[in-house]
């Protein structure tokens, strides 16, 4: 009951003019960035941060969670339309979705999109909103060793399940966290890693500059070289009759959806997995368990379901461990994390306890967000369409415009737009020879919680490193992350076992 | 590709020793009741830095990876040439913030790109160019007070101060 006066709360604070203008605004720029090829949420979200310091924290927040939102429903636009993904979350639908516009369905697809993602939304939120207090208020007991082995855990997925690399992607976490150590040492107060003496390092590396330079300047350079012909937009025809008939046919696919959503929230909580693999794999499960499998591929309206519902649950499972653990579980909501921490507050589970109001405030707007994200995605299907055909000639050149004085809003020093410049570029040099970018964004916010966490840990256990497989919590949280750093290393091993075994019977 | 692979893999090492080196201007060690000195962090990361490194030149040798198999170009013609225009434009802009300052800068840069690197009318470049900085004036500058840099520019905007700030 608890909850739901908190919800009630937060329905309040959600719907205030000023935040109900925020939650639209936030949707529309969001279903825009999600449709436009070569921006995804993570890019709306890093480029569009320093302009939010217009509105108070909890609007700031709100606006930024409603543009998450938003570009999870406006990635499939493109994906149907073009066929080519508006976001890396939005893959899977292009499987079936291009298919279906290609046979002249593309209103079909659009609005199954559309209400597939209303639904893995709305399931996810109240899986949310069940989930999220009893979890914050286990996580209130946790101490230094406990955190600390929480990020051990967050890295740990990326090598144990990102697929990327393994040596590029520690690379990439190490990197992250050494920037994230540059500026001054918290606890003797000396300053450290000012590289070449450098003046500008001494206020040390804002997480913004180095999550504008990759996902805004480095993302343009890499979508300049990857998009380099036109693409074909299909057509399509709407009328009121074709959308009932539409809905009928979705309601068959309720089971899908369901599996999806269900699918998306638990992997979208994971920090390496989120909303594609969360998409793709509910694409896969889709098609296993549907009765006519062979329709998959050419424009079943299931395969657009599936990964709709699972990419929208995943954005708000991503939401999970970054309110009550402190943990981002996605790039995206690994910067939102670091804006909050501009906002002065203190990300973890003393969230719910000390800013109640931010929180609940936050989740009722999630509520919100996708009830107009649904409304406007429908309704204005054909303004999205028609900004679709701008040419990436002119969002380019716009996007690096608002990379510049977006990198110099937070810090106002040119220092820090050089050195967005120099990650933008040396980002996308390095992403083409398979280096991850998302390890070194979530290493750079979390480092400054990590290096304490450690250090106080050792500090308490006398430089003990059991503390951390010890304790209660800590220590199966810490058994976990070794397994995932070493899951791997044991794959390899026993492949190789297993040829030597073939090979000996062969 | 197998090149860009190598030198990328040689230079980061030499990075993470860079960083070893500077981490190391603090202590590294363990100080009795401080815990693990202020370098020790930064120096173990860059230590595994530079593991990585070497893994992936040992996966470089004996050819396991994808880039260190390919035998395309690290970069063709094509993106060669976008690289050059687009990512040299993006530093002449913003070396140019530092002489005639953002409103200086953003409109060439714009201009630039929307006219001669993308071919779109006069008519479209010119709004686009002359619209943006302004639009960026009204939310920097005057809604959010984060001044801008002017560079030499500076004393055209003292009317515009008077009126907005």
């Amino acid at each position: 009951m608890e909850i739901i006066q908190h919800l009630l709360d937060g329905f309040l604070i959600a719907l205030t003019p000023l935040n109900l203008a925020v939650v639209v605004v936030g949707v529309v720029v969001g279903l825009f960035i999600g449709a436009m090829p070569g921006l995804g949420s993570v890019n709306g979200v890093a480029i569009l941060l320093p302009m939010t310091f217009l509105v108070p924290p909890t609007s700031a927040i709100i606006f930024l969670a409603a543009l998450y939102y938003g570009a999870m429903y406006g990635g499939a636009i493109s994906s149907i339309m073009l066929g080519i993904p508006g976001a890396s979350t939005a893959v899977a639908t292009t499987f079936d979705g291009r298919p279906m516009a290609l046979k002249g369905e593309a209103d079909k697809a659009l609005v199954g999109a559309a209400l597939a993602s209303f639904f893995g939304g709305t399931l996810s939120i109240l899986l949310f909103t069940g989930f999220a207090p009893p979890l914050a208020s286990i996580a209130l007991d946790f101490g230094d060793p406990e955190i600390f082995a929480l990020m051990l855990l967050a890295f740990a997925t990326f090598v144990g399940l990102s697929g990327d690399d393994i040596p590029k992607t520690i690379f990439s976490i190490c990197i992250g966290l050494v920037f994230s150590a540059v500026g001054l040492d918290i606890m003797s107060g000396e300053p450290r890693l000012v590289f070449f003496d450098v003046i500008g390092f001494m206020h040390g590396i804002n997480f913004l500059v180095l999550a504008i330079g990759i996902y805004g300047i480095g993302e343009m350079l890499w979508t300049i070289e990857i998009t380099r012909g036109e693409s074909a937009m299909s057509k399509a025809v709407f009328s009121l009759r074709r959308i009932l008939g539409v809905l009928k046919e979705l309601l068959g696919t309720w089971k899908v959806a369901t599996t999806g959503s269900l699918l998306g929230f638990f992997v979208g909580i994971l920090p390496a997995a989120g909303a594609t693999p969360g998409s793709l794999m509910a694409y896969g499960v889709a098609k296993m368990t549907s009765k006519n499998p062979a329709n998959f591929g050419k424009g079943e309206i299931a395969g657009v379901v599936a990964p709709e519902a699972a990419n929208n649950a995943a954005s708000t499972g991503a939401m999970l461990p970054m309110l009550t653990l402190g943990i981002p579980g996605s790039p995206t909501t690994a910067i939102l994390l670091g804006g909050m921490v501009i906002w002065g507050m203190v990300p973890g589970p003393t969230l719910f306890v000390d800013e109640t109001k931010f929180v609940w405030g936050l989740i009722a707007s999630l509520y919100v967000a996708n009830v107009f994200a649904v409304l406007i995605n429908i309704f204005f299907i054909p303004v999205f369409l028609w900004m679709l055909k701008m040419p990436f000639t002119i969002l380019a050149p716009v996007i690096f415009v608002l990379s510049l004085v977006g990198g110099f809003a937070p810090t106002q020093s040119m220092h820090d737009v050089w050195l967005m410049l120099a990650f933008g570029i040396g980002g996308y040099l390095m992403r083409k020879l398979d280096y991850p970018m998302a390890p070194a964004v979530l290493a750079i916010v979390l480092g400054p919680i990590a290096e304490p966490a450690l250090r106080q840990s050792l500090l308490i256990s006398n430089g003990d490193v059991s503390v951390f497989v010890t304790r209660p919590i800590a220590g199966p949280i810490t058994i976990i992350a070794l397994v995932l750093l070493f899951l791997p290393l044991l794959k390899l091993i026993y492949d190789k076992v297993k040829n030597r075994k073939a090979g000996g019977a062969a | 590709m197998r090149r860009a692979e190598i030198v990328t893999a040689v230079l980061m090492a030499a990075l993470s020793i860079y960083f070893m080196w500077k981490s190391a201007e603090l202590p590294i060690g363990w100080i009795p009741n401080e815990g693990p000195g202020g370098g020790a962090f930064s120096f173990w990361l860059s230590v595994a830095m530079l593991g990585c490194c070497v893994l992936t030149m040992i996966n470089w040798v004996r050819r396991t990876t994808p880039p260190s198999q390919s035998t395309e170009p690290f970069m063709d013609g094509f993106a060669r040439n976008k690289f050059v225009l687009v990512g040299g434009g993006v530093t002449v802009m913003i070396g140019l913030v530092q002489v005639i300052g953002m409103y200086g800068a953003i409109p060439l840069f714009l201009l630039y790109y929307i006219r001669f690197l993308g071919r779109h009318s006069w008519l479209v470049s010119l709004a686009i160019s002359l619209g943006a900085p302004v639009a960026v004036f009204f939310f920097f500058d005057v809604a959010l007070r984060i001044v801008l840099p002017k560079g030499y520019l500076e004393p055209l905007f003292y009317p515009l101060y008077d009126i907005f700030l």
